[in-house]
């Protein structure tokens, strides 16, 4: 039966077209294609790794943003800690050299003042020596501004004390 | 498979059968006879009848002898069994029946653009301009920066696949040497499939239903796995590594299995696209033959076998697409297997 006997003559033309449909296809048709969509699948893949790889960059960038930015808090807490402790150590200073300024005015004051009393002490002193020497002389009533007086008066003392007399009761005469 | 041209194998059958044994009667159906004129060859392209009038294209026919040199004529010529320049079709129960012969019966190198040359002229001719004009695409355009648009984007995911599966079937070393043939079978198997199954002129004729076809396929296959086959490909067929008894037993086994690849893939092609053709008529067939039994029967039968015919449509499609790739794929792994190298 024919229907299973290949045909010579359309076997002989198949060679032939298919043949040269081939053979241009080949050189012209499928390895442009393919090389083209190759090409741009590689181009694809090449693309996706630079994105992944930038996303990855930017994502340590942050990373490094983070620190740079935990670095710097960490300094400015330094500076401030140092800045107070550097104000607390001259407030104490301060106070110190200032109570130490005070105790030296107020030693001095204490001086003065002890100075003031020992001289107004002895201005009572001379006032009361003046004083009692005038009330004595009232008392006695008698001059004692002349020599002969004065003499006289020396040895009424003299004469009391010798008998073991009270100096200070010479009223009795 | 529209209802006209049913008639007219049929005539012109029963015009080419006078004086046979079998003749028929008129307004009988003869179904092998419509569905092999359709399935074969012939020297005429018959498109559809036109009241008593055939339209069909005669196309040349081109004839080589030893005695007459190169002959070429039109098939016109022969319509009816007529004899010119010596030459006639072989009538029905003849030795070389349907096919031009000599007065003495005998078959002169017969190169006659028939239905199936036409045929194939046509689609590798569409096959060329597709391929090329993607070709020219992705030439006049950079692909790094644009996405394939027309022609370029429907042809690429089927190029692509074809080219993808030679990758993993051959392997990523040298498959882009045997991509272009496969896509090529696979492109020319896909598309005459398609235009087998179209009814009407350009398409129609079984072209991967022929087996000369499906058997240059085959052998160009069974030529790219053996010519490139590697030593170690060789060394599995001719000095495997089994037992001593065994030794001179698998050479044989091995060079009838590398022999019948590619009759497999012939006949399974060959058979699976005409049977769908035979599937598609038969059905067709079933409302002419139905015809005389009555209003009823044939009515309901029409439906039934109008519904069935666009199922078998639906299933030929299929068929179409799987049997094309089937080769390839098959093709693309007999290659790979020949590639081999070293143990696995």
């Amino acid at each position: 039966m024919n229907l299973i006997t290949p045909d010579s003559g359309l076997l002989f033309w198949m060679v032939i077209i298919f043949g040269i449909v081939f053979f241009i296809l080949w050189k012209f048709g499928f390895p442009i294609i393919t090389g083209m969509v190759d090409k741009r699948t590689e181009h694809i893949d090449q693309s996706l790794k630079l994105a992944q790889e930038a996303e990855d960059r930017i994502r340590n960038l942050g990373v490094e943003q983070q620190a740079i930015l935990d670095k710097t808090k960490a300094e400015q807490a330094r500076i401030l800690k140092e800045a107070s402790d550097a104000k607390k150590a001259i407030i104490e200073s301060a106070k110190e050299e200032a109570s130490a300024q005070a105790k030296k005015i107020l030693d001095r004051a204490k001086t003065e003042i002890a100075a003031e009393k020992e001289a107004a002490l002895m201005d009572i002193r001379k006032e009361v020596a003046l004083l009692s020497i005038n009330m004595a002389e009232k008392v006695t009533r008698r001059d004692l501004s002349t020599d002969e007086g004065q003499m006289h008066y020396i040895d009424v003392l003299l004469d009391e004390l010798k008998k073991g007399g009270n100096p200070s009761a010479p009223k009795d005469n | 498979m529209a209802g006209e041209p049913l008639c007219a194998p049929t005539k012109l059958l029963a015009q080419e059968s006078e004086g046979a044994a079998t003749a028929a009667q008129e307004g009988d159906i003869d179904v092998p006879d419509i569905i092999f004129s359709h399935i074969m060859d012939s020297y005429e392209w018959h498109i559809t009848d036109w009241g008593e009038h055939s339209i069909a294209i005669h196309l040349p026919v081109i004839l080589i002898s030893r005695n007459d040199g190169i002959t070429v004529f039109s098939s016109r010529h022969l319509e009816g069994g007529e004899e010119y320049r010596g030459y006639h079709i072989a009538g029905t129960g003849q030795k070389h029946e349907g096919k031009v012969v000599d007065s003495e019966g005998n078959r002169p190198f017969d190169i006659s653009i028939t239905k199936n040359v036409l045929s194939l002229m046509m689609s590798s001719i569409l096959l060329l301009v597709v391929i090329l004009l993607t070709a020219r695409w992705y030439k006049t355009h950079d692909a790094l920066k644009e996405a394939p648009r027309g022609i370029a984007a429907y042809m690429e995911p089927i190029i692509m696949m074809v080219h993808n599966m030679a990758r993993e079937s051959i392997g990523e070393e040298d498959y882009r040497r045997f991509s272009p043939y496969l896509c090529m079978a696979f492109l020319f198997i896909l598309l005459n499939n398609f235009l087998g199954i179209v009814p009407f002129f350009p398409g129609g004729a079984n072209l991967t239903g022929n087996i000369a076809i499906t058997m240059f396929l085959a052998l160009c296959t069974f030529l790219t796995v053996n010519l490139f086959g590697t030593k170690h490909y060789y060394k599995d067929i001719f000095a495997p590594d089994v037992p001593v008894l065994l030794k001179p037993i698998m050479p044989i086994i091995e060079v009838f299995s590398a022999v019948m690849k590619p009759v497999s893939l012939t006949i399974r092609l060959f058979a699976n696209m005409m049977a769908g053709h035979i599937l598609i008529l038969s059905m067709v067939c079933i409302i002419f033959i139905m015809a005389k039994y009555g209003g009823v029967i044939f009515g309901s039968m029409t439906v039934v076998s109008v519904f069935f015919g666009v199922f078998c449509d639906m299933l030929e499609c299929l068929v179409a697409f799987i049997q094309a790739y089937v080769f390839t794929m098959l093709s693309s792994i007999y290659i790979g297997l020949a590639r081999q190298k070293g143990e696995h």
